[in-house]
């Protein structure tokens, strides 16, 4: 696979060899020192135009796992701020001979538009509301490891994945619900009509506007990140209103069934859509996904810079 | 001044509003920059200067777009009117309405005057500069009409804007019915395409890209119909879009209200899909919709609901267009491809493709004394000459345009201007321009 840019391009079977890697990976990521030398001497750029801290950390730690070298670059101190342009940007910095770019931007579609402009791998580690892919990857794996589930294209069947809040805007949301319903999931979707995307009745999903009426039917709750920045837009009323209706709260964390797994992607908004600690809860997934993405991480990265499917040169 | 061509066209086929559907073939002769003669295919002409064989062509009335960009003054890196009188005058077109958006807007005697002398300095079609509605184009006051109109104005539009004040619309239009003046309305409430970037659908909605929904078009469609009927003024409707805003005009047409409206090759041969490239050259204002849209704008073109078909001519320079989908500009070539589009697409009789490019907008242009007159003497001689079978691929690198933003670069399509007359001038000669 020359890039991973969405769950689309990568398709069921992409999908199941990554996790099957990743089955890999996490093996060496138990080892006393995870290290392997399989990308030894390749260089991965990290390009983030937009603010992250787990998923640039998690891809940068998956590149010195693989013995790769990683440079990061960031937009405040970079030309950018000179106005220049990003096609110069990317065709000035593949010039000192990238193999990968990592990449992050505000906007939906970039890592299509610089794969026109650099012969380098595109990793989308999300574009505008769009995709988010290893996002998608890390949480099937993580849901799927945990279910004591092996790689399949239906190793998710039978489950109800509940993924609850501003659908709309995520990237999250749209990378997981192709991959969870390539893998055999049912989803549905939890939110008021402003914050579920255009003509959603398209989408592979049912939905609802009430979380109490499907809370307990879930074998997966997954909680997006409100973000406080869409109250400006007329999309719900006001926080509290918007916490009452869709946040995970005391009484709610009740109405999980026991085998329930809660999922976040992060970073959380304690006290809008999480008004619990999910440190609480028995089955809180959330340092589990991060922990997971390294490892997903390391398998996307193996896999784009011509690794073999069988993880031969990672695992001996 | 140019000197006087004669020229001789024989053996093609006269097509204009005056003919049947079939034309008629004649030979013409061109003196003194008007139509000296007509005579039966094969008959004796006075000698020309220039003999153009024109068999298999037919002979039309030169085209009249009431929508281009051609960025002078202010974005020349993009466009000049000369490079962009060029590529009209390669598309068949001998007038061209020059949109306000300049830098500065055309919305003051000077700036307008300049638009039109650098279209005379081109001399390739006549460059008719509109005015703005507003001053600056930005829907705070009116701009001088009175001014404008003496200085050869006929059509007022903040193109690129819509008028979003409902008062300052209605005095507009009060004020213009007085001038007998048309005003044009690029229709978009803004505040429902904030950060849009293509047709709220289920395509954008599976790319994660603002949606700019259909509508913020109808909504101002509405609007200003039911301002027509309150200050009996007169409008025209730029590049309408969706199923609906046709629907509306066809109504207010049959209720007898002073409303035209034009649609763009784009609107009509391109859907919301092709985003899904995420290559920029897609991006424009209003965005490409569904296929009921297109199905929609085809029969309004085909019952005369929609008068004219207009290009948006909107040349980009490449590192503009080559940017992030939400900071790079809408907007597309058009010119070069008009015609061939539109006998390529739009399964309508050619004569009737014409009235939509030519003789009608002349009229809605003001400037129907002139351009789109039918092919017989006395008339001024600004004719397209094109052959309606001839299939060529675009290619945006051989485009007149200064710009290379043709969504079409490597389509087949049907129908290629070979001479374009001018003024009594041939300007484009076997696809190449004179000047």
């Amino acid at each position: 696979m020359k890039h991973l840019r969405s769950i689309p391009e990568l398709g069921v079977d992409g999908i199941v060899r990554i996790l099957g890697l990743a089955n890999h990976m996490a093996e060496v990521n138990r080892r006393p020192v995870p290290k392997v030398p399989a990308l030894n001497g390749r260089t991965i750029v990290s390009l983030f135009f937009e603010d992250s801290t787990r998923t640039r950390i998690s891809f940068e730690t998956a590149a010195m796992r693989l013995s790769a070298d990683t440079m990061t670059f960031s937009v405040s101190t970079s030309s950018v701020n000179k106005g220049e342009s990003l096609k110069d940007t990317i065709e000035t910095v593949s010039a000192m001979g990238v193999a990968a770019f990592v990449v992050r931007h505000k906007t939906s579609g970039i890592p299509w538009q610089l794969s026109e402009w650099t012969d380098a791998s595109i990793i989308n580690a999300g574009d505008g509301w769009h995709q988010h892919p290893t996002q998608a990857l890390l949480d099937s794996f993580t849901i799927m490891s945990t279910l004591g589930r092996s790689p399949s294209s239906d190793c998710l069947k039978g489950l109800t994945i509940g993924i609850v809040g501003d659908i709309r805007h995520s990237r999250v949301a749209r990378s997981d619900i192709q991959a969870f319903t390539a893998l055999g999931a049912k989803v549905v979707l939890v939110a008021p009509r402003t914050l579920l995307p255009p003509e959603v009745e398209a989408w592979p999903v049912t939905t609802s506007s009430c979380l109490d009426e499907v809370i307990g039917e879930v074998d997966v709750l997954y909680m997006l990140r409100m973000q406080r920045e869409r109250m400006n837009e007329a999309l719900v009323p006001n926080l509290g209103e918007y916490s009452a209706r869709y946040g995970l709260d005391e009484r709610r964390s009740k109405m999980l069934s026991e085998h329930a797994l809660l999922m976040h992607p992060g970073p959380m908004n304690r006290g809008v859509e999480m008004l619990i600690d999910p440190a609480s809860m028995p089955n809180n997934m959330i340092t589990q996904q991060v922990a997971n993405g390294v490892s997903v991480r390391m398998a996307v990265l193996f896999d784009v810079l011509g690794g073999s499917e069988t993880g031969a040169g990672v695992v001996s | 001044m140019r000197e006087e061509q004669t020229i001789n066209i024989r053996g093609g086929r006269i097509l204009d509003e005056t003919t049947d559907a079939q034309g008629r073939l004649a030979d013409v002769h061109i003196s003194g920059g008007v139509i000296a003669e007509v005579v039966e295919a094969g008959s004796k002409l006075p000698k020309a200067d220039i003999d153009l064989d024109v068999s298999g062509c037919v002979v039309s009335p030169g085209f009249v777009d009431l929508h281009v960009h051609l960025r002078e003054p202010g974005r020349e890196e993009s466009e000049t009117i000369e490079t962009g009188s060029r590529a009209a005058a390669l598309g068949g077109f001998t007038a061209v309405v020059a949109m306000p958006n300049t830098e500065p807007s055309q919305d003051s005697r000077i700036v307008v005057e300049f638009v039109r002398s650098q279209g005379e300095r081109a001399g390739l079609c006549e460059v008719i500069p509109s005015g703005c509605i507003t001053v600056g184009r930005s829907g705070q006051a009116l701009a001088p009409y009175s001014e404008l109109r003496d200085a050869g104005v006929t059509l007022f539009t903040d193109d690129g804007n819509g008028v979003q004040d409902p008062l300052l619309m209605r005095r507009a239009l009060e004020y213009a019915r007085d001038l007998d003046i048309t005003l044009a309305q690029h229709c978009e409430v803004s505040s429902l395409t904030v950060g849009a970037v293509m047709h709220e659908g289920s395509c954008c909605s599976h790319l994660g890209l603002p949606g700019w929904p259909a509508i913020a078009e109808e909504l101002m469609v509405h609007r200003d119909i039911e301002l027509v009927r309150l200050t009996g003024s007169r409008i025209h409707f730029l590049h309408l879009s969706t199923e609906r805003s046709v629907e509306m005009v066809r109504r207010a047409k049959a209720e007898g209200l002073q409303v035209t409206a034009e649609a763009t090759p784009h609107h009509f041969t391109l859907t919301d899909e092709a985003l899904r490239s995420f290559d920029p050259v897609f991006k424009v204002n209003p965005p490409l919709r569904t296929p009921a849209d297109i199905a929609a704008l085809k029969e309004g073109l085909r019952d005369g609901t929609i008068d004219a078909i207009a290009t948006d001519h909107a040349p980009h320079a490449s590192h503009l267009k080559e940017q992030p989908l939400d900071q790079a500009p809408p907007g597309m070539l058009g010119l070069e491809t008009a015609l061939a589009l539109s006998l390529t697409e739009l399964n309508m009789e050619t004569q009737s493709v014409l009235a939509a490019l030519s003789w009608n907008p002349a009229r809605i242009a003001g400037v129907g004394d002139r351009h789109g007159r039918p092919v017989a003497v006395g008339e001024p001689a600004n004719l397209a000459i094109f052959d309606p079978t001839h299939e060529w691929v675009v290619d945006r690198d051989v485009v007149a345009s200064k710009s290379k933003n043709t969504p079409y670069h490597g389509r087949t399509v049907r129908g290629k201007v070979r001479h374009t007359v001018f003024a009594g001038q041939v300007v484009v000669r076997d696809g190449v321009a004179q000047r």
